[in-house]
C-alpha cells in the first residue's frame, strides 16, 4: 500500500536534515504503529507524506500503490486515497464542518471521475457516521474545529477519515489531549474502519492508544531512522524500559 | 474662511453644470443645500477625509464614461416577491415598474411631488445637514440641491414584502443623482433591497428617519459595470427602541464612495452597518463611517470586510463618537481586508471618540493574507487549491454577511460572492 524508501527530508527554510533514510512499508489491511521520543521525525514523517509545504525531500521515494506520492499537491494525494489525522486540526471559522466535509468528498469522487454524492445520501451517511462517534448535529453545523475541545476535534478527525473513506490513513498523535473515555471511542472509530484494503500507520509517543488499536508491526523512530522493528511487544517494551535502552541497543 | 481658490472654481464649475429643480415644497432645502455647498466647496485630496480616495472623479462637471457591463446574470433578488421600482440611469421608470402601492406605505416620486405641503419637507436635506457636523459630505449637499428624482417613501406600518429599488446603466455617459426619503412611524418596518450599477456616475443620498421601535432593514449590491464610479451617502436618525441595519456588498467598480452617518438619537437603539466587497486591478472601494451616539444604552456595529487583489485598493474610516451622557453605550468595529496578492492595499482609519465614562467600545483592524494552516488542512482533504482559497474567502466575508437578518437575502448575496470568486478562479 504505502511503500517508503530511504526517505531523506529536510527543513526548506534551515539546513537542517529531519529524516535520514526511512525505510517502512505498510501492507493492505494492516495497522503499524511508529513510536520515538520527541524530535525523532514521526511528525515530519506524516506531514512529509501529506504535503505539506516547507520541507524538502533530497533522497528517497514515498509511493502510494505503486504511484509516486511526493510530486503530488495534497488534495491530488487526498483523492489518491492519502488520508493524515492532524495532531491538532486546524480551526477555521466561517466554514461550516457539514459544508467542510461535503465539498471534500464531492472534490475526491469529482478529482476520481466518480459522481458526485447528493445532499440526502450524504446527509444520510454523515448523520450514522457521527452518531457512532457521539457527534451531535450542532458539532456538525458549527465552524470546523472553533470551540471543540481537544477531544471534539480528534473525533471530528476520525469523522472526516470515515467519510473519505481514505486507502491508506494516517494517524499524527492521535491520542494526545485525550483523557481514556475520549481516546476508546476513537480508538474504537478507528478499529470500525479497519479493514482488508486500508493500511494504517499509527504516530504515537505512549503504548496505551496501541492497547485500543492493536497493531500488527511496531517501528521505532529515532534521530530520523527507524532504528527496530518489531512486533507488538515491542511497543510494551518501550513502556517498560523506555527509548534509552533501544538506542542504545543500536548504537 | 475663504476657500482655495481651486476649490472654489471646481465648484462653480460643477453648480454651472447643473440646472436647480424649481417648484415646490423642496425648494427651500435645495437653495440651503447650495448655500451649504457653496460655504464648504466640493472635496479635494486635501481634504482629512479624502486623503486614500481621489475625489476628482466624482467631482469633475462631466462625468467619466462607463462601458455598460453585459453579463448573463440571472438579476439579483428574482426569486424574492418584492415591489420593484425601476431606475434607468438615474430616471424612474414607470413602464418597467410596479405599481407604487403597497399595504403599510406610500411612495411618491421626487420629481412629481410638486405641492407648497408634503411631509418629506421636514426630512428633505434635514438629516443630511445635520450629518454635515463635524464632518463635511459636500456631495451630499450638492445631491439635495440638484437632485431631481429619487423616492419619498413613508411607512406607517409593518410591510409585508421588500422594496426593491432596481438601477439599471444603460448609457455609457450617466450622470445620476437620487434623493431618497424614508420615514418610518412608530412601530413600522421595512426591507429595501437596491442593487444595480445605476450610471457611469451616480450620487445618491438616502435620508432615513426611523422614529421609536420601528425596524429598518437595507441590503444592497452595487452592480457589476467595473467602470463605474459612484458616491453615496445614507443618513439616518433612530428613535428609542429602533432598528436599523444596513449591509452592502460592492462587486467591481472602478470608484465607490460609501458614506453612512447615523445617529442614535433614542435609548435603547440599535444601528448595525456592515459591508463586503470584492475587488481586483483599478477597482477602489472606500466605506467612510460615522456614528454618534446620543442616548443611553444604545448599541452600534460597523462589520466591514474587503477582499483584494491585482491592485485594488479599499479604504475604510471609521467612527464612533460618543456624546457626553450616552452611557451604556455598546459599540463595535471591525475593518479587515483579505489581501490575496502583494499588490493590493488596505487603508484604514479607525476613530473613537467617548465623552461618556460608562460605554463599552472595542474596535479592531486587520490586513492578512489567506491562512496557511487552513489551507493545507482543506487540500489534505482533497479540496482542490482554487476552492479551498474561495471557502476561505468566503468565510473570511461571512461575518459581514451575518449582519443581514434574513437567511434567503444573505443566500442572494452568498452566491453573488461565490460568482465573482468562480469567473476569477477560471
Amino acid at each position: 500500500m504505502l511503500e517508503i524508501k530511504n526517505l531523506h527530508v529536510k527543513l526548506e527554510e534551515e539546513d537542517k536534515q529531519i529524516l535520514k533514510g526511512v525505510n517502512l512499508t505498510v501492507e493492505a489491511g494492516k495497522v503499524h504503529a511508529i513510536m520515538g521520543p520527541n524530535g525523532s521525525g514521526k511528525s515530519t514523517l506524516s506531514y512529509v507524506l501529506s504535503g505539506r509545504d516547507g520541507y524538502e525531500v533530497t533522497e528517497g521515494s514515498a509511493t502510494l500503490e505503486g504511484k509516486n506520492i511526493l510530486d503530488m499537491d495534497p488534495e491530488e494525494r487526498a483523492a489518491a486515497g492519502l488520508f493524515l489525522a492532524f495532531q491538532y486540526p486546524v480551526e477555521i471559522p466561517g466554514v461550516g464542518n457539514m459544508t467542510f466535509l461535503r465539498t471534500a468528498v464531492n472534490s475526491q469522487r469529482k478529482a476520481r471521475g466518480e459522481e458526485e454524492m447528493s445532499s440526502s445520501e450524504f446527509l444520510k451517511v454523515i448523520r450514522a457516521k457521527a452518531k457512532d462517534l457521539e457527534i451531535d448535529a450542532e458539532m456538525l453545523k458549527r465552524p470546523v474545529n472553533v470551540g471543540f475541545s481537544g477531544g471534539e476535534k480528534k473525533r471530528n478527525e476520525i469523522l472526516q477519515m470515515a467519510m473519505l473513506e481514505p486507502k491508506m490513513c494516517i494517524l499524527d498523535e492521535t491520542d494526545s489531549g485525550l483523557d481514556v473515555d475520549a481516546m476508546k471511542l476513537v480508538a474504537d472509530g478507528v478499529n470500525a474502519l479497519r479493514s482488508e484494503g486500508r493500511g494504517f500507520l499509527v504516530i504515537t509517543h505512549y503504548q496505551r492508544l496501541l492497547d485500543h488499536i492493536k497493531p500488527d508491526v511496531v517501528h521505532i523512530m529515532s534521530e530520523g531512522r527507524i532504528i527496530k522493528t518489531g512486533g507488538p511487544e515491542l511497543a510494551l517494551e518501550v513502556e517498560n524500559n523506555g527509548y534509552a535502552d533501544i538506542k542504545s541497543e543500536e548504537a | 474662511m475663504a476657500l482655495p481658490q481651486a476649490k472654489l472654481d471646481l465648484t462653480e464649475e460643477r453648480i454651472a453644470s447643473l440646472d436647480l429643480p424649481k417648484g415646490g415644497w423642496s425648494d427651500a432645502a435645495r437653495s440651503d443645500a447650495l448655500s451649504r455647498l457653496r460655504l464648504m466647496g466640493l472635496p479635494t485630496r486635501r481634504d482629512e477625509y479624502w486623503k486614500y480616495t481621489r475625489p476628482d472623479t466624482l467631482t469633475q462637471a462631466e462625468a467619466p464614461r462607463a462601458a455598460v457591463f453585459e453579463g448573463e446574470d440571472t438579476p439579483l433578488f428574482d426569486d424574492i416577491d418584492r415591489l420593484k421600482l425601476v431606475f434607468v440611469d438615474g430616471v424612474f421608470d414607470a413602464e418597467a415598474s410596479d405599481d407604487l402601492s403597497l399595504e403599510g406605505l406610500s411612495i411618491e416620486r421626487l420629481a412629481d411631488s410638486k405641492a407648497d405641503i408634503h411631509w418629506a419637507k421636514d426630512l428633505y436635506g434635514a438629516l443630511e445637514t445635520s450629518g454635515q457636523t463635524p464632518v463635511h459630505r459636500p456631495l451630499a449637499a450638492l445631491n439635495t440641491a440638484f437632485a431631481n428624482d429619487g423616492l419619498l417613501i413613508h411607512v406607517t406600518g409593518k410591510v409585508s414584502k421588500p422594496v426593491n429599488l432596481i438601477y439599471t446603466h444603460e448609457s455609457e455617459t450617466s450622470d445620476a443623482m437620487l434623493h431618497h426619503v424614508i420615514k418610518l412611524d412608530a412601530g413600522a418596518e421595512m426591507t429595501l433591497l437596491e442593487n444595480g450599477p445605476a450610471a457611469a456616475r451616480f450620487n445618491k443620498v438616502m435620508e432615513v428617519d426611523v422614529a421609536d421601535t420601528a425596524r429598518f432593514h437595507h441590503v444592497r449590491a452595487q452592480g457589476r459595470d467595473h467602470e463605474r464610479r459612484a458616491a453615496t451617502h445614507i443618513f439616518a436618525r433612530l428613535g428609542s427602541g429602533s432598528l436599523f441595519k444596513s449591509f452592502t456588498l460592492t462587486v467591481n467598480g472602478v470608484m465607490t464612495r460609501n458614506d453612512v452617518i447615523v445617529e442614535l438619537t433614542g435609548d435603547d437603539a440599535q444601528a448595525h452597518v456592515a459591508g463586503a466587497c470584492v475587488g481586483d486591478g483599478d477597482f477602489h472601494h472606500d466605506d467612510t463611517i460615522f456614528i454618534t451616539h446620543d442616548a443611553v444604552n444604545c448599541e452600534s456595529r460597523q462589520v466591514f470586510k474587503k477582499v483584494l487583489r491585482n491592485g485594488a485598493t479599499g479604504v475604510f474610516q471609521g467612527k464612533i463618537l460618543v456624546k457626553p451622557g450616552a452611557q451604556k453605550t455598546d459599540g463595535y468595529q471591525i475593518s479587515q481586508s483579505l489581501l490575496l496578492d502583494g499588490d493590493s492595499q488596505f487603508l484604514a482609519k479607525p476613530e473613537l471618540e467617548i465623552y461618556a465614562d460608562d460605554v463599552a467600545c472595542s474596535h479592531g483592524s486587520t490586513s492578512g493574507a489567506i491562512d496557511e494552516e487552513g489551507l493545507f488542512y482543506l487540500r489534505s482533504r482533497g479540496v482542490p487549491h482554487g476552492l479551498a482559497t474561495d471557502l476561505l474567502t468566503i468565510a473570511f466575508l461571512a461575518e459581514a454577511v451575518m449582519e443581514i437578518e434574513d437567511q434567503t437575502l444573505a443566500d442572494e448575496i452568498n452566491a453573488r460572492i461565490e460568482g465573482w470568486l468562480l469567473r476569477r478562479r477560471g
